[in-house]
């Protein structure tokens, strides 16, 4: 019997899709037997992310109204052997699904996989609970800003309510130089607010947003930090202990020499 | 005459009184009627009859103030105390009773106590010293909220909402709101151990930090009304501030 992990955050745009994709693909990359689940439906973007969108022909709200087999809708990532793709509808709207035929097909799904990543859509609404609805685990990714943090506080008390315990967090987008100089809320802050605890720090970078765009999960590209970031998450969630990484570049030996001389 | 011989000659005039009323007593038990009166240092106390019915008492009491015993009842100004036993009485039945005793203008009332109260007034006598712990992080969008005091071991987190009608201490960091004294009681404060709260509220005060008061110190502190306007202050400053505040529990 697999683990559902569901991966949410309360407010949009922080990098829920971005963390799903890939940590489903560092997980598979690790052997692990992987689904991800898009459950944000009416604005489903993992399949876009994941450059699956073509290979769509039956979604999630197909499976569940019982219009085809489970098997016939998801998607084989063929560039992953390990991976498949549960996608959302387009069309409808999250009323479409009840929590319990989402709590249904997770649970399906979890016999045949060792992990089912679910993507949770933004808001506390239906679409929370459809997604909450399945999953033994929780991630929660925010973004060092106030609003980010805050509804992240708002989403780890409504999963205290749920029976997927304790969240994980993920904290996305950190840029270390605007935290030194204390125009960023710093991990510690943030950890200190949400007394959760820690899988994760994903740097700020910009090869995210080139991998998203076209179509190839990050976790793909071996020199990208936050790359790096992800594969050590889906590491840490194997049990393994990965310290964190130093969110700076390492400074090398030319720097240090300039340093010294004071030129910076 | 000198202070003390005037002091002398009052204190003398009062033991005499004493001597009369203790042998009244002896007149009064006696006759078994509904209302006792006894002297004490205090002054009289008038115990009455708990089984017989309110008018039989009222008949008593009259005739006992009236008629029967004018030689106590005139003179200097005496405390009474009376002891209803279980007997309730509402406001009207009291204010009878008390009305006949006051016809004597040297009967002062001091005190009118039962010793049964309605269930009512104890639940509020109960809720006054109820005091709860509460194990918890309170985060963003929930509520809590509790009748008496309330200490909250953890943290309230912005967007944190913590409301009760006593006082509310906060082991922990208060960054989100806080509502003491949401029924309008205005003697309770708000105290956290690191105090940076949203907004606080006592009774019907609302406060945001800033504005009446700077921000915290580090240490802990709490936050009280004083003329309608409310303060913070660091915790030492609570005895001489509200030295009152443990006392209501005991």
């Amino acid at each position: 019997m697999g683990i559902g992990i569901v991966v949410t955050s309360g407010k949009g745009g922080v990098g829920k899709t971005t963390t799903s994709a890939n940590l489903g693909t560092a997980l598979a990359l690790l052997g692990q037997k992987v689904c991800m689940v898009d459950t944000d439906i009416g604005l489903r973007n993992l399949d876009v992310v994941m450059g699956l969108e073509n290979r769509i022909i039956y979604d999630l709200v197909d499976v569940a109204e019982g219009a085809c087999r489970l098997q016939q809708a998801l998607i084989k990532d063929k560039r992953f052997e390990n991976l498949s793709l549960l996608p959302a509808a387009q069309t409808k709207d999250k009323s479409a699904v009840s929590p319990e035929q989402m709590e249904e097909i997770v649970t399906q799904l979890k016999r045949e996989y060792d992990y089912v990543v679910i993507d949770c859509p933004a808001g506390i609404e239906q679409g929370f609970r459809n997604a909450v609805a399945g999953a033994d685990q929780a991630i929660v990714v925010t973004t060092p800003e106030k609003a980010a943090v805050r509804d992240a506080d708002r989403i780890i008390g409504l999963l205290e309510r749920e029976k997927v315990g304790m969240p994980k967090l993920v904290i996305n987008r950190v840029r270390s130089h605007m935290v030194k100089n204390g125009d960023m809320l710093d991990v510690e802050d943030i950890l200190d607010l949400l007394a959760i605890d820690l899988i994760g720090v994903v740097p700020d970078d910009d090869h995210i947003i080139k991998s998203a765009n076209q179509g190839e999960p990050a976790v793909m590209n071996h020199e990208s930090r936050a790359s790096i970031a992800y594969r050590n998450i889906a590491r840490r969630l194997l049990g393994e202990a990965v310290p964190l990484q130093p969110l700076e570049e390492k400074a090398g030996v030319f720097h240090k020499m300039r340093k010294f001389f004071g030129l910076k | 005459m000198t202070r003390f011989g005037k002091f002398f000659k009052q204190s003398r005039k009062k033991v005499s009184v004493w001597r009369m009323v203790t042998v009244e007593v002896k007149q009064v038990t006696t006759v078994k009627s509904k209302v006792t009166i006894k002297g004490t240092k205090e002054g009289l106390v008038f115990f009455m009859d708990d089984t017989c019915s309110f008018d039989e008492l009222l008949a008593d009491v009259r005739e006992k103030i009236e008629h029967s015993h004018q030689q106590i009842l005139s003179g200097p100004l005496i405390r009474v105390s009376i002891k209803l036993g279980k007997r309730y009485l509402s406001s009207e039945q009291q204010e009878q009773l008390t009305q006949i005793i006051r016809q004597k203008g040297n009967l002062v009332i001091h005190t009118v106590e039962a010793d049964v109260i309605t269930k009512e007034e104890a639940f509020a006598e109960r809720l006054k010293t109820h005091f709860s712990v509460k194990v918890n992080t309170i985060r963003s969008g929930q509520v809590l909220e509790y009748e008496g005091d309330l200490l909250l071991l953890g943290d309230v987190n912005p967007g944190g909402i913590v409301r009760s009608t006593g006082s509310i201490y906060v082991l922990g960091h208060l960054r989100g709101y806080a509502h003491a004294g949401i029924s309008g009681d205005s003697q309770v404060i708000i105290a956290a151990a690191v105090m940076s709260p949203t907004q606080l509220r006592i009774a019907d005060v609302i406060s945001k930090p800033g504005e009446e008061w700077t921000k915290h110190s580090g240490g802990t502190e709490f936050a009280y009304l004083e003329n309608e306007t409310m303060l913070v202050a660091k915790m030492n400053y609570l005895p001489r501030i509200r030295p009152e505040l443990g006392e209501k529990k005991a």
